[in-house]
């Protein structure tokens, strides 16, 4: 049954490249999460400089960090998520 | 103690009735298999609810009262750990994704269990993962009761006791009724009041606090380790915060509550409205909470038991009236995961096990009748260990989401994207997984300064591979004799 699924199902290859561009995206979170809180937060407290109130790691890698991954989210789904039917059943199948 | 605050609360528990009520009439009006409906929602779900769902039955007591709790005492370094949730909003649905939702149909699969059924054909996989879900999932289950119990009797100001059988009859009677779908839609208001929550209490505390400049130099005249990413006495290293990506990020795929929700939905559409619905809520909802827990630092400091910094802050910096609705937040965070859990331990019992193994070929009425049965019976048996929690109880919710992630992320993840993984690799990563994880958890917890979860995790990977080929060799030379 799954070497069918593999071979023959168009859908699988769309929800397969999802699945990729989850992992990415994970990936950019936490580069972006990591490198300002510990790059920016590593120094003495008396170095810090703050942005609306926040130290400015806290600000870049929590809040900025949000709304960075909110916006390439919406663009991954806008403009790389294919819609695929669900229930269409073995469509494509050819054994 | 507060009638304002109780009388909305009693709104809040009726709404949340009605909705439950209403939801049965219509799963009794359709047609379609009991079981679907009562356990799945017959695969319905649009894309906000889809969202609100997974963020409320994510989002638990853990996210209301602990999370804020620890934040309050460790600082800012405890609003980054709890920053890498936000990758559940997107990570979930991505990763198991369509792939998922597909195979799902095609197996005509209501459970994790179910899917892990049909894809390995192995019962020693069935059983052992049903064992994994009763025995985790109840022990956390009870935790929350617990919680939830502590709640109202702090906001009330009643007994432990009574607290704790408003709480379980109240939870029982809609998850009884009502199902799955009763959950969901549940969990779509509960959803929403915690966002709107967040928002009024975090407005609340900083202007109580006198703006966040102000907190900031409270905060660093107290302890200047309080505004670092690393805890109150330094003790939060890189590696440390950085591991709780798997725990509570990126491996909450693997969460047998959170996976059954994502083969629940409708279409495509469905899901991509939810990734973006999903990954804007979560992450407010984690920072807005936990920079609560901060913020009230400065505002009520000497708090000592940390579960109560959420219900003092917000009857602190809110008008009675509006603390009592806001306060329905964590109640409602609280009830919406005990009655997703309750909701799947039921569901393992009477699918997995009772329509596997005890009677398979039972009646649709006849698993309608157990099905209310068995959800009835683990509610008043989860009250009962609620009264006077074991010790074990609560050892065991300590690590129940870690056992959970190192026992089903690698079956369920090759499952969908390994054709070859077979049933050896499922019952070698699920073992190993397991069995490190309760080592590590015991005799060397946090190796190398990282959660106790890492290494499992790990290995659990490892030994998929390596028992997919033993038993991949071994079935060959078995048809070659």
């Amino acid at each position: 049954m799954n070497k069918r699924d593999r071979k023959t199902d168009s859908r699988f290859i769309v929800a397969n490249r999802e699945a990729v561009i989850g992992v990415i995206l994970v990936i950019i979170n936490f580069i972006w999460w990591y490198g300002f809180a510990y790059g920016l937060g590593s120094n003495s407290v008396e170095n810090y400089s703050y942005i609306l109130g926040f130290p400015a790691w806290f600000f870049y890698s929590c809040i900025v960090g949000f709304f960075v991954m909110v916006i390439l989210v919406i663009i991954v789904v806008k403009f790389f998520l294919v819609e695929v039917p669900f229930d269409h059943d073995e469509e494509g199948m050819d054994e | 103690m507060n009638v304002e605050v109780v009388i909305s609360l009693v709104i809040f528990l009726l709404i949340i009735f009605v909705v439950g009520f209403m939801s049965a009439k219509h799963s009794s009006r359709k047609g379609s298999t009991f079981l679907q409906e009562y356990f799945l929602g017959s695969r319905e779900l649009g894309g906000f609810i889809l969202a609100m769902t997974m963020v409320a039955t994510y989002g638990s007591a853990s996210s209301f009262l602990g999370g804020p709790g620890a934040a309050y005492t460790q600082g800012l370094g405890w609003v980054l750990l709890a920053m890498s949730q936000v990758a559940t909003g997107y990570f979930v649905l991505l990763i198991l994704g369509k792939k998922f939702a597909i195979m799902a149909r095609k197996y005509e699969a209501v459970t994790l269990i179910d899917f892990l059924k049909n894809r390995y054909r192995s019962s020693i996989v069935v059983l052992f993962s049903a064992i994994s879900i009763i025995v985790f999932l109840f022990s956390a289950m009870a935790a929350q009761w617990i919680g939830g119990a502590y709640l109202i009797e702090s906001i009330v100001g009643i007994p432990y006791t009574s607290a704790l059988f408003i709480f379980a009859v109240a939870v029982l009677i809609y998850v009884i009724i009502g199902g799955f779908r009763a959950v969901v839609f549940t969990d779509s208001i509960q959803g929403v009041v915690m966002f709107f929550g967040t928002l009024i209490i975090l407005i609340g505390t900083i202007v109580a606090g006198g703006g966040v400049s102000n907190i900031m130099n409270d905060l660093i005249s107290e302890n200047p380790n309080l505004v670092t990413p690393y805890g109150h006495d330094g003790g939060l290293s890189a590696a440390y915060v950085s591991s709780f990506w798997i725990l509570v990020g990126v491996g909450v795929v693997a969460l047998p509550q959170v996976a059954v929700r994502a083969m629940s939905y409708r279409d495509s559409r469905s899901m991509h409205r939810a990734l973006i619905v999903g990954t804007i809520v979560v992450g407010f909802i984690m920072l807005g909470m936990h920079l609560i827990g901060v913020f009230s630092r400065p505002i009520l400091p000497g708090i000592e038991v940390a579960d109560q910094v959420m219900p003092l802050i917000t009857m602190e910096v809110l008008p009675p009236w509006l603390a009592g609705i806001v306060l329905a937040a964590p109640l409602a965070a609280i009830m919406s995961t005990v009655d997703s859990l309750l909701l799947l331990v039921s569901s393992t019992v009477v699918k997995d096990v009772y329509l596997n193994y005890i009677k398979p070929d039972a009646t649709n009425k006849r698993v309608r009748q157990v099905s209310y049965g068995v959800t009835a019976f683990l509610g008043i048996l989860v009250f009962a260990f609620a009264l006077s929690p074991p010790e074990l109880l609560i050892w065991l919710n300590l690590f129940a989401f870690g056992g959970l992630e190192a026992a089903f992320i690698w079956p369920l993840i090759f499952g969908l994207y390994w054709s070859k993984g077979n049933k050896g690799g499922a019952i070698a990563s699920m073992v190993v997984g397991v069995g490190t994880y309760i080592g590590i958890h015991n005799f060397y917890p946090n190796p190398l300064g990282m959660h106790s979860v890492v290494f499992p995790v790990v290995l659990s990977f490892f030994a998929f591979i390596i028992g997919t080929y033993i038993y991949y060799e071994s079935s060959k030379k078995s048809v070659e004799i």
